[in-house]
């Protein structure tokens, strides 16, 4: 019997040590970070930041981390912009913390919140609750929370019209497919992804209402296994082209798509990225997988309101809506291959519509439906 | 005596914690890190002010009851790799307590935190029966319960508590194991009441198994079911038994983060991962409720200032999980270091 408990140990040593193995896999930062010397928490600079010599401005991601090459590095990258154009120092004016479960949301905004920084961001909804809480504890500080609404005089909402560029990336997969059938990846079933799934669906169907759209979601934002499989179950139904909005996941649909294609050349496969141009990601030999994205520049926005907070003009309390007219939401055209002249006209021809509100996209599903009725 | 077996039980956990965090520094090192500034980073990160040793001590309490679950079982021979699956259904019975009714406090609170062993033993009493029954092994079953339990309690949530929302809506007041005057003095850290409760769980495992019978016969069965079968004791409602207890205290882990950390149970995208590392610190605490209780507290602490490495020291997270992993890669692999103590003991002779 001793032997055989020796042996459990053993089985629960391995998964033990499998599961942390597993919890740092998701990981691969090139070791980009500098140390920054932020030790001292009650340091000098008490003062609030009207004067930009000491303004910071700090950001929490959510469990897709800095390098989920979507959402919340696109948040870091407007960041690091905003911080190189005022001559800040990462560490000290800005900074981001990284959190492993939503346990830490809270944790992270408290310390960031300790360390001083007067404006600091809770990059994506899952963060609503936690930068709210946090908001109210402190109110001589100021927050902005992206892709979701919260209350509080400290606290500015940043949110984007996704339905009218999932719309224009959904012209585009209308245009695109052979099949007359695409597939919508989902990450997280709630009201945002299907902001994204009504504007996609509404467009492909505008310009052809026969074209079967497959919506699935894989429940999670960081698996990219369930992005894969979805994928493949979706590719070899006949679907030819993706869309993709369910961050870190997708990566497993584009992973996907160029193992298709780099066994066969000529399968017709597309993949719409989401948040990012994630051209990059679709290169596979010497093609693309990638027909365009749908840019979401969270970067301009998040940039945009530090520029605000730092001028002493923080739009607290407010609630921000980038769109197609702001440029804060755009289809990437960096696949000239893919994106056929004629594409390109059918999205500027629906984006000027859109814009003039002579189109008004749905952005629920119920909206959806009237609209798919009307057409 | 230097090294009789009592010293060498209590030597090895910390040896192996030593040999960890000094393989951590290497590989550190190995990246060009510093690793002095790493781990000062850790320390400062979990105690350096009464904030962080708040969330310090908020995170050490489910450990502590995860860290139970699996000692208790283990003690009785059986591994219980479901008692993540049981935090989430204790988690989920007791904020539904918590949202679903109005009560005073001195009933309202004590009826959530039972909800959250009820349910937390019901989930273990599935696998205990099955074992006891049809000789089903339990880490097959629990590991399946484990998923069960997720997508049930996501489900839950979203259509039975909410109306399709992704969390629920904060638990009363009255359900609450948070209190102002904590929160307060702490800065507002999470720390809550639930940490009375972890401890006096820990002494209630020690006092089951080793002052009363049925804690004997558990232990019995733990070493040899067979033996114990001839001497005349049911193995079968034994292993019941302990699956159901091992269950509860899992089940109140998740009430911890129910009533205590969160106040509310949203929809999860994968395992909170508490149950897995209980099987970690059981592992470190020997299995003992005095162990446990410390292991927690070491992997409470690691936790949380490992999130503080990255931004004051520069050092990556995911480093803090390899210090972890090979903490318990030189636990399990006592035998070496015991190996080791023979050979010096016999040559000290």
């Amino acid at each position: 019997m001793l032997k055989n408990r020796r042996f459990l140990v053993l089985i629960a040593l391995l998964l033990s040590v499998g599961l942390f193995l597993a919890a740092c896999g998701s990981s691969d930062d090139g070791g980009e970070e500098t140390g920054g010397d932020t030790g001292e928490d009650t340091g000098s600079s008490e003062e609030a930041g009207s004067e930009g010599g000491d303004f910071s401005v700090a950001m929490v991601t959510d469990v897709g981390g800095v390098d989920d090459k979507s959402f919340n590095q696109s948040a870091w990258e407007g960041l690091q912009a905003f911080g190189e154009e005022n001559g800040l120092t990462e560490g000290e004016g800005f900074d981001y913390a990284q959190s492993e479960s939503d346990a830490d949301y809270t944790t992270n905004l408290n310390r960031l919140v300790r360390q001083d920084y007067n404006l600091i961001y809770g990059i994506g909804y899952l963060l609503e609750p936690a930068v709210s809480e946090v908001a109210q504890q402190y109110p001589d500080t100021n927050f902005g929370i992206v892709d979701a609404v919260a209350e509080g005089d400290n606290i500015a909402s940043i949110t984007f019209k996704e339905h009218q560029g999932s719309f224009l990336v959904g012209v585009a997969a209308a245009l695109k497919t052979e099949s007359n059938q695409v597939g919508f990846v989902g990450g997280v079933d709630g009201d945002l992804i299907n902001k994204f799934e009504a504007g996609f669906v509404a467009g492909v169907k505008s310009v052809n209402p026969d074209i079967e759209v497959d919506v699935q979601y894989a429940g999670s934002f960081d698996s990219v296994d369930d992005g894969n499989l979805i994928a493949s179950n979706m590719y070899s139904k006949g679907i030819d082209v993706i869309y993709h909005a369910a961050g870190g996941t997708g990566n497993g649909v584009f992973a996907q798509a160029k193992d298709i294609k780099n066994s066969n050349p000529d399968e017709n496969v597309w993949v719409i990225g989401v948040d990012r141009d994630q051209y990059e990601e679709g290169a596979i030999n010497d093609t693309n997988v990638t027909l365009t994205s749908m840019v979401k520049r969270v970067d301009i926005a998040v940039a945009d309101v530090a520029e605000q907070a730092m001028n002493g003009e923080f739009p607290g309390g407010e609630v921000l809506e980038y769109g197609l007219e702001d440029d804060a939401v755009s289809v990437a055209r960096t696949n000239e291959e893919a994106l056929t002249e004629e594409i390109i006209t059918a999205i500027e021809d629906w984006k000027e519509q859109i814009v003039n509100g002579e189109v008004e996209v749905p952005s629920t599903r119920d909206e959806l439906q009237t609209y798919v009725d009307s057409l | 005596m230097l090294f009789s077996n009592k010293v060498v039980n209590i030597l090895i956990p910390i040896i192996s914690v030593l040999l960890g965090l000094l393989a951590g520094a290497i590989i550190m090192l190995f990246f060009g890190y510093n690793p002095v500034a790493g781990y000062a980073a850790l320390w400062n990160g979990a105690f350096s002010d009464i904030y962080f040793f708040g969330e310090t001590i908020r995170q050490v309490t489910p450990y502590i009851l995860s860290g139970l679950a699996v000692a208790f079982a283990l003690r009785t021979g059986l591994l219980n790799i479901g008692v993540e699956g049981q935090v989430f259904v204790g988690w989920l019975a007791s904020v539904w307590v918590g949202v679903a009714f109005d009560l005073p406090m001195i009933i309202h609170l004590p009826m959530a935190v039972i909800a959250a062993a009820l349910a937390g033993a019901f989930w273990g009493f599935i696998p205990g029966i099955l074992k006891a029954k049809l000789g089903v092994h339990e880490v097959i079953v629990t590991i399946m319960m484990n998923y069960i339990a997720l997508y049930i309690s996501n489900a839950i949530v979203r259509n039975v508590i909410t109306d399709g929302e992704d969390r629920t809506e904060n638990i009363a007041d009255s359900a609450s194991l948070g209190a102002d005057w904590i929160a307060q003095l702490t800065f507002f850290s999470r720390l809550h009441y639930g940490i009375l409760i972890a401890l006096f769980m820990a002494v209630v495992m020690w006092f089951i198994l080793n002052k009363t019978t049925t804690g004997f016969e558990l232990r019995s069965v733990g070493f040899n079911p067979h033996a114990s079968n001839y001497s005349g004791m049911n193995v079968k409602k034994n292993i019941v038994l302990a699956m159901v207890i091992s269950g509860a205290f899992a089940g109140l882990a998740g009430a911890m983060e129910g009533l205590g950390t969160f106040g509310y149970m949203n929809v999860k995208s994968g395992f909170t991962n508490i149950g897995f590392d209980g099987i970690a610190v059981a592992l470190l605490g020997a299995n003992t409720a005095l162990g446990v209780v410390l292991a927690a507290f070491l992997f409470g602490t690691l936790k949380i200032g490992a999130l503080n490495m990255p931004t004051e020291a520069g050092v990556p997270t995911e480093l803090v999980e390899i210090v972890i992993a090979l903490i318990i890669f030189f636990v399990a692999s006592s035998y070496i270091i015991r190996w080791v103590f023979l050979r010096m003991k016999k040559e000290g002779k």
